[in-house]
């Protein structure tokens, strides 16, 4: 079952290859010796802090700092209107008190005109301390006119609804994409609406049609976002300690947008404590600092605190989806339409590829054989914080996973059939891969009904049935809950995906050192995902040597590569399979070196973990690190090799991998309480070659955590005033280990056929599966209520209120 | 990093000198004890005092004791400590079941009796039980000492009748010999303060309802009890029937408003749940079942 072959071990008793390992970078961190941008501090440094909106859509009429000025330790203020005085030399916007966002809107980096949300920035003081610097921001007096806001997603497209975006002359709330789409269709709009149409009239067929919200969360890394910059004068070189994600795109955004010459820019990226797609956009505060350093000459340090993390950066979904599902009354499953409403919040903030504006929601068809499938996303502007792809999400996958496979449970429950064995008989068979989607997805390669069954004779899938029958005679609600899911990941081949014109192809670079250790240079950016243990555990495997002889940098964008960076889960597909491809030129190089060594050809030698060797002459071979050491010595090399092992690559993939994974989650429900209690969760994961097993356990344990969080309690929600009801960890809840349970994982291992290790990524496989699992389970569990739907978060008030047949808009304030 | 506002800092050496130095910076100042209410406001600069006053010296505000037929409970006791006290575990197992759902354990760790009763939050888990067990407090200032019965401590949230220049010194608790009791909160997740608790004890004697306490939170119960409902199952017996009678009319003495924790219906709903729980499981540890 399992694709990880024995292999040898080293001197430190670590895998040559793959097989779990002690992450290397643990060290530091459990001894507190990580070096976090908060931890950076250089001489003679200034701290920083950004002054907020109270409002959520407010006229600013004027805004005196001639107090925060005079407070002693104060160096400057800056407020929007200083920023529209400075010219940019730069095709993104005249002046500096607007950015562009990665999805080719403007926003505001301090508010000139009006804000648009409650924690939009709108002046920037730089102190000598950080608490003199919050308290200038107490002594600055900004008049607002205040606006009625737009709060409510739905109501952002009425004839009289407020003009958010009025700074673009827009007329209305509507968002018009780079090429001029005001809604983003896929799919055969035509086809789906004929098959559901003729479903609706057959009387052998069903369609049921739900209103699904996947609700506004947050991706709440433990580390804030922050930086340090610091503008050399002598040098002209800028150098920003950062928390990013993309340290090699943000430092072209900030070429563009700084006007500053790309040469001269140093992106850090240290340390980061998660990021979960939060560190991927450019924030105003980050600007801020960039501004703060050429403004005062020294390094200026900002630090977001946690309400501003919670309340101004990238949030993630807020998907108002309506999904019909057509089927004969047999089971099986004949077409999809969804329709989403998606709130983008006040600028259209959104980090995906261009031509995916709505990211990768239109692989909603999901892990099922059916014809026709269609979706229309209307994108609007609201008075909330701007963001929408962050949070472990694929690119929107998880909204696409949750509404599919909570829509074939409404199905199962309209057609009284089990939720198991309508899935069953609708996945797609081994025989169809390479697949392609009804929405013109390729999907490698999968053996769905094996993973499903490995997961319902891990759960004991009939045993909790007839347990849930014989529970529900005595007055007790237990749930079961299944979720299928399948993901794109690994984004993507250049010509097709980009992010504001930069190709999603990344580069890579293998130093071998004479003594034959080496070092690899990433242009991805670990954030936990434990890239400085996997990478290593990649070369090992391509070149034989030890995993500890190989050291992995990463996150200074003067010492690595070019690339796009880490996020939908795209680390492991597109730069893991740069690691395989330029270890494998290494190893190609060092078999001239070896020939020229042996005296032979290169065609005459074999390789074996580690070395080559004549053919039918074992005895006679070279390692790795002797070739290294012959590879910089006085050996004569043949024409065309002129030394040295060292190489680069880079890796465009050809595709996207399809990592996918079948949960059944359990839960008991106290009718009258409302609380849910999570009592198992099995995950079983086909993410392909597993580099490091354990590795991976670790991201699905995280990954359903965050799924159980999402499921139960996470949740971003506004009054009708426009404030954020979720700016704080007493607000915003995050689970904690008692409402996790013991995770029970299995696997199964389907390469990809065409990834180099046949590796797929599994970042985020646990958050786009886990969510639907645990909702299909308490609405299992509340099903002799009739209840058929209720939306995330399913907290105890809105189990009971669905009992009662009138459960929460989570999206607004509870009434 | 959250910043509070600029403060001046003193850590009282006694009672007394708490008392002093209250009278001398007057309303500005704020009594530092567990500090996991106070601390939290004032790096949102929700609450900014010019002068923290630091209890934490004070050891004859801690300890656990039996005075005749009280229990007193010092009023720089932590939540921690309740919860491993054998002498209120013996009397009451109420305080065991609400500390072990009081926020979390570095909360408890530090947090205090005194510290939770005078910040007086509408949703405090600790004045439901000193409610439902009508406890009392002592309050001292430089007059002298004045005790107080719980049920009458509170003005409305966030305030009660210790004065400016006084302080809290003790809670004290009746014991009831035969007394059994319970507590129950619905949160939405481990650590968050309750959506609606309820806490109770129950005196069954010859068959009937001698005596009982019951106290709710974040439910809008005037000083966290219902003493119509005390009053109907007095001399009653402690029937599924009465004790649901009496629990709807704890929720009838309710005014919850709604907030992300909660609408209206369904916490008065949980009111009436909740406490009906809590009354069947005191009366029959009360039974001795």
């Amino acid at each position: 079952m399992t694709a990880v072959e024995e292999v040898p071990l080293s001197a430190a008793g670590n895998p040559i290859g793959f097989g779990s390992m002690r992450r290397v970078e643990d060290a530091r961190f459990v001894r507190g010796q990580g070096n976090y941008v908060d931890d950076v501090n250089l001489p003679g440094m200034l701290h920083s802090a950004i002054l907020r909106s109270p409002h959520a859509h407010a006229r600013i009429v004027s805004i005196d700092a001639s107090a925060a000025e005079a407070l002693p330790g104060v160096v400057a203020v800056i407020t929007g209107k200083i920023l529209e005085g400075i010219p940019r030399p730069s095709l993104l916007g005249d002046n500096f008190a607007w950015m562009p966002t990665l999805s080719y809107d403007t926003q505001a980096v301090l508010a000139t005109d009006k804000v648009r949300f409650q924690g939009q920035e709108v002046a920037y003081v730089i102190a000598e301390s950080r608490y003199i610097a919050k308290d200038a921001l107490e002594l600055i007096d900004v008049d607002y006119e205040v606006l009625e806001p737009v709060m409510d997603a739905k109501m952002a497209l009425d004839a009289g609804a407020p003009i958010i975006r009025d700074d673009k002359g827009q007329t209305d709330n509507s968002i018009t994409d780079v090429h001029g789409n005001k809604t983003w269709e896929s799919g055969n709009a035509e086809s789906t609406a004929a098959a559901i149409a003729a479903a609706k009239a057959d009387p052998n067929c069903v369609v049921v049609t739900q209103e699904i919200m996947y609700p506004r969360v947050h991706p709440a890394p433990m580390e804030t976002c922050g930086s340090v910059s610091y503008l050399d004068k002598v040098t002209g070189q800028l150098t920003m300690y950062t928390t990013t994600q993309a340290p090699h795109a943000h430092r072209t955004v900030y070429a563009m947008v700084a006007g500053l010459p790309e040469q001269k820019i140093r992106i850090i990226s240290p340390d980061i404590g998660g990021g979960f797609g939060n560190k991927v956009p450019v924030y105003p505060g980050y600007v801020l600092s960039v501004i703060g350093t050429i403004v005062t000459g020294k390094p200026v340090k900002w630090i977001e605190d946690r309400n501003e993390n919670l309340t101004s950066t990238g949030f993630a979904r807020d998907y108002h989806m309506t999904a019909s599902i057509a089927a004969t009354k047999e089971g099986k499953i004949l077409a999809v339409d969804v329709d989403v409403l998606a709130d983008h919040g006040a600028f259209n903030g959104v980090a995906q590829p261009t031509n995916y504006p709505a990211g990768f929601f239109n692989i909603f068809s999901g892990s099922y054989d059916y014809p026709d499938a269609h979706c229309k996303v209307t994108p609007v502007y609201t008075n909330k914080a701007p963001g929408g792809v962050a949070y472990a999400c694929s690119f929107r996958i998880t909204e696409a996973a949750y509404v599919i496979e909570r829509v074939v449970d409404c199905l199962a429950q309209e057609l009284q059939m089990d939720p198991a064995e309508l899935r069953l008989k609708n996945l797609l068979r081994p025989e169809q891969f390479p697949y392609t989607s009804p929405t013109g997805w390729e999907y490698d390669s999968g053996q769905y009904e094996k993973t499903m069954r490995v997961a319902m004779e891990m759960a004991g899938y009939d045993e909790l049935r007839r347990e849930q029958a014989e529970k529900r005679t005595r007055g007790e609600y237990m749930g079961i809950g299944i979720s299928f899911f399948t993901e794109g990941v690994g984004a993507g081949p250049r010509r097709d995906m980009d992010i504001l014109g930069l190709g999603m192809a990344d580069g890579i670079e293998l130093r071998v050192h004479p003594t034959g250790k080496a070092q690899l240079r990433l242009s991805v950016q670990s954030q936990g995902q434990g890239h400085e243990t996997t990478f290593a555990q990649i070369v090992a495997h391509e070149l034989g040597i030890p995993p500890e002889d190989i050291e992995v940098l990463h996150g200074d964008t003067d010492n690595t590569p070019f690339g796009l960076g880490t996020y939908g889960s795209r680390s492991t597909p597109v730069s893991g399979a740069a690691a395989s491809v330029v270890a494998r030129k290494v190893r190609d190089r060092a078999r001239i070196v070896a020939a020229a060594a042996l005296e032979c050809a290169p065609d005459d030698l074999d390789w074996e973990l580690g070395r080559w060797y004549v053919k039918g002459d074992r005895e006679r071979g070279k390692t790795i690190a002797e070739i290294a050491l012959l590879s910089h010595s006085s050996l004569e090399l043949p024409e065309g090799v002129e030394g040295h092992l060292d190489a680069t690559a880079v890796y465009n993939p050809p595709s996207l991998t399809y990592p996918y994974g079948c949960y059944i989650c359990v839960v008991d429900v106290d009718p009258g309480t409302g609380q849910v209690k999570v009592r198992r969760f099995i995950a079983v994961d086909d993410c392909g070659t597993r580099i490091n097993p354990m590795i991976v356990e670790g991201q699905v344990h995280g990954g359903l955590a965050d799924g159980v969080g999402m499921a139960l309690m996470e949740l971003i929600a506004f009054d009708t005033d426009g404030n954020n009801l979720g700016g704080s960890f007493m607000d915003y809840l995050l689970p904690t280990a008692v409402e996790c349970p013991d995770w029970e994982l299995g696997e199964t291992v389907t390469p990809s056929p065409h990834h180099p290790i046949g590796a797929k990524g599994v970042g985020e496989s646990a958050t786009v599966g886990s969510p639907a699992a645990v909702v299909n389970a308490v609405i299992d569990a509340l099903s002799p209520f009739g209840v058929r739907h209720a939306d995330m978060p399913l907290t105890p008030a809105n189990v009971w209120r669905a009992i009662q047949g009138n459960a929460i808009r989570v999206d607004m304030a509870i009434e | 990093m959250q910043t509070p506002a600029p403060v001046e800092y003193a850590r009282a050496t006694s009672v007394g000198d708490a008392i002093a130095l209250l009278e001398k910076h007057g309303d500005e100042a704020r009594l530092l004890a567990g500090g996991h209410s106070l601390l939290p406001m004032m790096k949102l600069r929700l609450a900014r005092p010019e002068i923290l006053i630091d209890l934490n010296d004070l050891d004859e505000l801690r300890g656990i004791r039996i005075e005749g037929d009280e229990i007193v409970v010092g009023a720089m006791v932590t939540h921690a400590e309740i919860l491993d006290s054998p002498v209120l575990a013996e009397h009451y197992s109420i305080f065991r079941e609400a500390e072990k759902v009081i926020a979390d354990p570095i909360v408890r760790n530090k947090g205090t009796i005194g510290g939770s009763m005078c910040q007086a939050d509408p949703s405090e888990d600790l004045s439901a039980v000193g409610s439902a067990l009508k406890g009392s407090v002592i309050i001292q200032g430089s007059g002298g000492k004045r005790s107080l019965a719980l049920r009458e401590f509170h003005e409305g949230p966030y305030e009660t009748k210790v004065g400016d220049a006084e302080i809290l010194t003790e809670v004290r608790f009746p014991i009831r010999p035969g007394a059994g009791s319970a507590y129950e909160k619905v949160e939405r997740r481990v650590g968050d303060w309750p959506v609606a608790s309820a806490g109770a004890f129950v005196v069954v004697a010859g068959g009937v309802v001698k005596d009982c306490g019951i106290g709710l939170t974040a439910v809008g119960a005037e000083h966290f009890c219902a003493p119509d409902a005390e009053a109907f199952l007095i001399g009653k017996a402690p029937t599924e029937e009465n004790l649901s009678a009496a629990a709807k009319l704890a929720a009838d003495a309710c005014t919850p408003y709604a907030d992300q924790r909660g609408p209206v219906d369904y916490k008065l709903h949980l009111a009436h749940e909740l406490t009906l729980r809590v009354l069947r499981r005191a009366v029959a540890s009360s039974q001795g079942a």
